[in-house]
């Protein structure tokens, strides 16, 4: 029975029941992934996590708690929010750019509008 | 916001949430001041005051309050999208960045367009022998002509839903 523990029931050295909540989301070949979890949410908030959760939705819920507990390891000040920073400056930049992209393209055109204006050839000739 | 009524006054929100008394060494107390229960709160249902107690004990003091604030942000995404957490914010606004892109793009081929249209406008006819000078002096300066590349790294490709929760903006 040893054998067929999942990595939570592994890392935790207890016995891996048939109903685990943890055992389809924490395969024993990926200790890293409970490790990551267990070091930043604890087992038991997982745990809770996962059972108030429907069936369908816990494979989801668990890689994004395993995604968001690396980036806390990786980052323990900022985590994850680092990067939902720096996406909200990526599209600040973007609006920029897009602003004066938008704003060279108005130049040009109202140039093109004078430069109409102010053509002799854009008038009918007078003393011909 | 770190605040420094702490224990004088009255217990933090931390130690008022575990029921016990608030030293003046409390490491919670500068960041969880009374006046924001839900903070805590949520902060302990998500990570576990010991967990945290421990994260915080491992950064400098002067990395405290931000870490506390981005766990606090965490903690609210994850408890009104128990799925996606903050994962669901960030397949947003990847989702913005990648709108912006294709809108620069056009733009951008808008602009090529509008300035090569520019600089090729015809000539005046020869019965007139006009003297009349576009003036184009080379379009200000090269601007027109900066094609910005992408810049935008995406950290990885999950595909979620769109999030739906509020208080997505960056602001911690």
């Amino acid at each position: 029975m040893n054998s067929s523990r999942c990595a939570a029931c592994k890392h935790l050295r207890r016995r891996c029941p048939s109903d685990c909540i943890f055992s389809p989301y924490f395969p024993s070949n990926n200790p890293q992934r409970f490790a990551f979890v267990h070091k930043i949410y604890g087992a038991s908030n997982v745990g809770k996590i996962l059972q108030d959760l429907p069936v369908n939705l816990r494979s989801k819920a668990a890689d994004t708690l395993c995604y968001e507990a690396s980036r806390r390891i990786e980052d323990p000040v900022y985590g994850v929010v680092r990067e939902l920073t720096n996406l909200d400056e990526e599209i600040q930049k973007a609006h920029c750019q897009l602003a004066r992209i938008r704003a060279q393209i108005a130049v040009i055109q109202a140039r093109d509008e004078v430069d109409n204006v102010n053509n002799p050839n854009f008038f009918p000739p007078q003393n011909d | 916001m770190a605040s420094s009524t702490g224990s004088y006054n009255s217990p933090c929100a931390a130690c008022k949430f575990l029921r016990r008394k608030c030293t003046p060494g409390c490491i919670f107390s500068p960041y969880f001041p009374p006046e924001e229960p839900h903070k805590f709160a949520n902060v302990h249902k998500i990570f576990g005051a010991s967990n945290v107690s421990k994260l915080l004990n491992e950064l400098l003091p002067h990395q405290r309050e931000d870490a506390v604030n981005s766990l606090a942000f965490e903690a609210e995404a994850r408890v009104r999208d128990p799925v996606y957490g903050c994962v669901g914010a960030i397949s947003f606004l990847q989702r913005q960045v990648d709108r912006l892109q294709k809108e620069l793009d056009a733009a951008n081929a808008d602009l090529i367009r509008y300035a090569a249209a520019a600089t090729q406008a015809p000539p005046p006819p020869p019965r007139h022998r006009s003297a009349v000078d576009y003036g184009r002096g080379g379009g200000g300066g090269g601007g027109f002509y900066n094609q910005t590349p992408s810049s935008f790294t995406f950290p990885y490709n999950y595909h979620f839903p769109t999030w739906n929760g509020g208080g997505v903006d960056g602001n911690i």
